[in-house]
């Protein structure tokens, strides 16, 4: 696969940029000032609000088989996502994730 | 002056033994990132400049995805620099702590502020009252040093070696099962879980909308969605 080049970058840098004003904002910006409860409150679930949605498509309907849903993966993905929650471990997710996935391929 | 000094440079081994767990986690991560970049298409270059100047895992896979759905540029960056929103949340909690350290020092720990150095230092600081500027300064820079030397290497392992392994290891999965395996520890509570619920569903029935506007969209009502079913539990209690 071919990206544009000048795409790649700008979002490299744009996003280095970014990231880092963030990570700067208050400590050295806008230094002692406390924010509003309700921002806290919106913003510790910007994570979990974006990325259950970004990666969903790609477990229903994955590249790798043209969109077509791979039973596999969903078993797999599905295994992932339920160990993950139950160890609350992101090593246990990854591992349950391959394990099953390299299990299923070989039984099938 | 010595017992400063050996404060200061005690706070740092802290920092850096304290963090050390987490390579467990940053190592697969970091490789997996390496694969997925290249799966993706991007050349080792463009990987390595992502990872060391990026350095936020989430942020560079929500990238990664969005370059392969050919979304645009600015849908990129609106999406992935959100992701990162959490870490305005981090900067402005570590005011109390460091917000006297020089302009310089500052613009050091804003670099190394990441997930697990932030949470480490902000359980650890109020514990810690006999420590200095100096030393609070010096635990964030070690428990950086533990986990983001490791953080680079393993990227470009995966980079470098991703392309070379067959695809019967079905390394195109590996994205899916970083973005799970991160989202896993997350869903901690029930707003966590109604905003991720919220997000999957959203996301799906609003896949229609041009340029992957429906997940921001999707985003906006799952944020909402967490905020009040939190509110709602609060209220709920006595």
């Amino acid at each position: 696969m071919t990206l544009d080049q000048t795409q790649v970058w700008t979002i490299i840098t744009a996003l280095a940029v970014g990231t880092y004003f963030i990570r700067w904002s208050f400590l050295g910006l806008l230094g002692d000032r406390e924010l509003p409860e309700w921002a806290i409150r919106h913003l510790r679930y910007t994570a979990v609000a974006i990325l259950p949605g970004l990666i969903a498509p790609f477990v229903l309907w994955p590249t790798a088989t043209n969109g077509e849903t791979d039973p596999t993966r969903l078993i797999a993905a599905l295994a992932s996502l339920t160990i993950g929650v139950w160890r609350k471990s992101a090593v246990a997710a990854i591992l349950s994730g391959f394990g099953t996935l390299y299990l299923l391929q070989y039984l099938t | 002056m010595k017992p400063k000094q050996t404060t200061s440079k005690s706070a740092f081994w802290a920092g850096y033994c304290d963090c050390a767990p987490f390579l467990l986690v940053a190592c697969p991560f970091a490789l997996l990132f390496g694969v997925a970049a290249t799966e993706a298409g991007l050349n080792i270059v463009q990987t390595m400049a992502m990872t060391v100047l990026v350095i936020a895992g989430a942020a560079q896979f929500t990238a990664l995805v969005l370059l392969q759905e050919n979304a645009p540029t600015l849908i990129i960056l609106v999406t992935a620099l959100a992701v990162n929103l959490r870490m305005a949340m981090y900067s402005a909690a570590l005011v109390p702590h460091l917000g006297k350290a020089s302009p310089r020092m500052k613009m050091l720990i804003a670099y190394l502020n990441i997930d697990q150095t932030f949470a480490l230092s902000t359980t650890r600081y109020p514990q810690e009252t006999e420590w200095t500027l100096a030393g609070r300064c010096n635990y964030f820079i070690g428990a950086s040093l533990a986990i983001m030397p490791a953080w680079v290497v393993f990227s470009y392992i995966g980079a470098a070696f991703g392309a070379t392994i067959p695809d019967a290891f079905a390394l195109d999965f590996a994205m899916p099962i970083c973005f799970l395996a991160l989202i896993a520890p997350a869903l901690r509570s029930l707003p966590h879980v109604a905003a991720a619920a919220t997000s999957v569903i959203g996301a799906l029935a609003l896949s229609w909308i041009p340029f992957s506007l429906g997940l921001i969209v999707a985003a906006v009502f799952a944020m909402l969605i967490g905020a009040q079913t939190e509110l709602w539990l609060s209220r709920r209690k006595p």
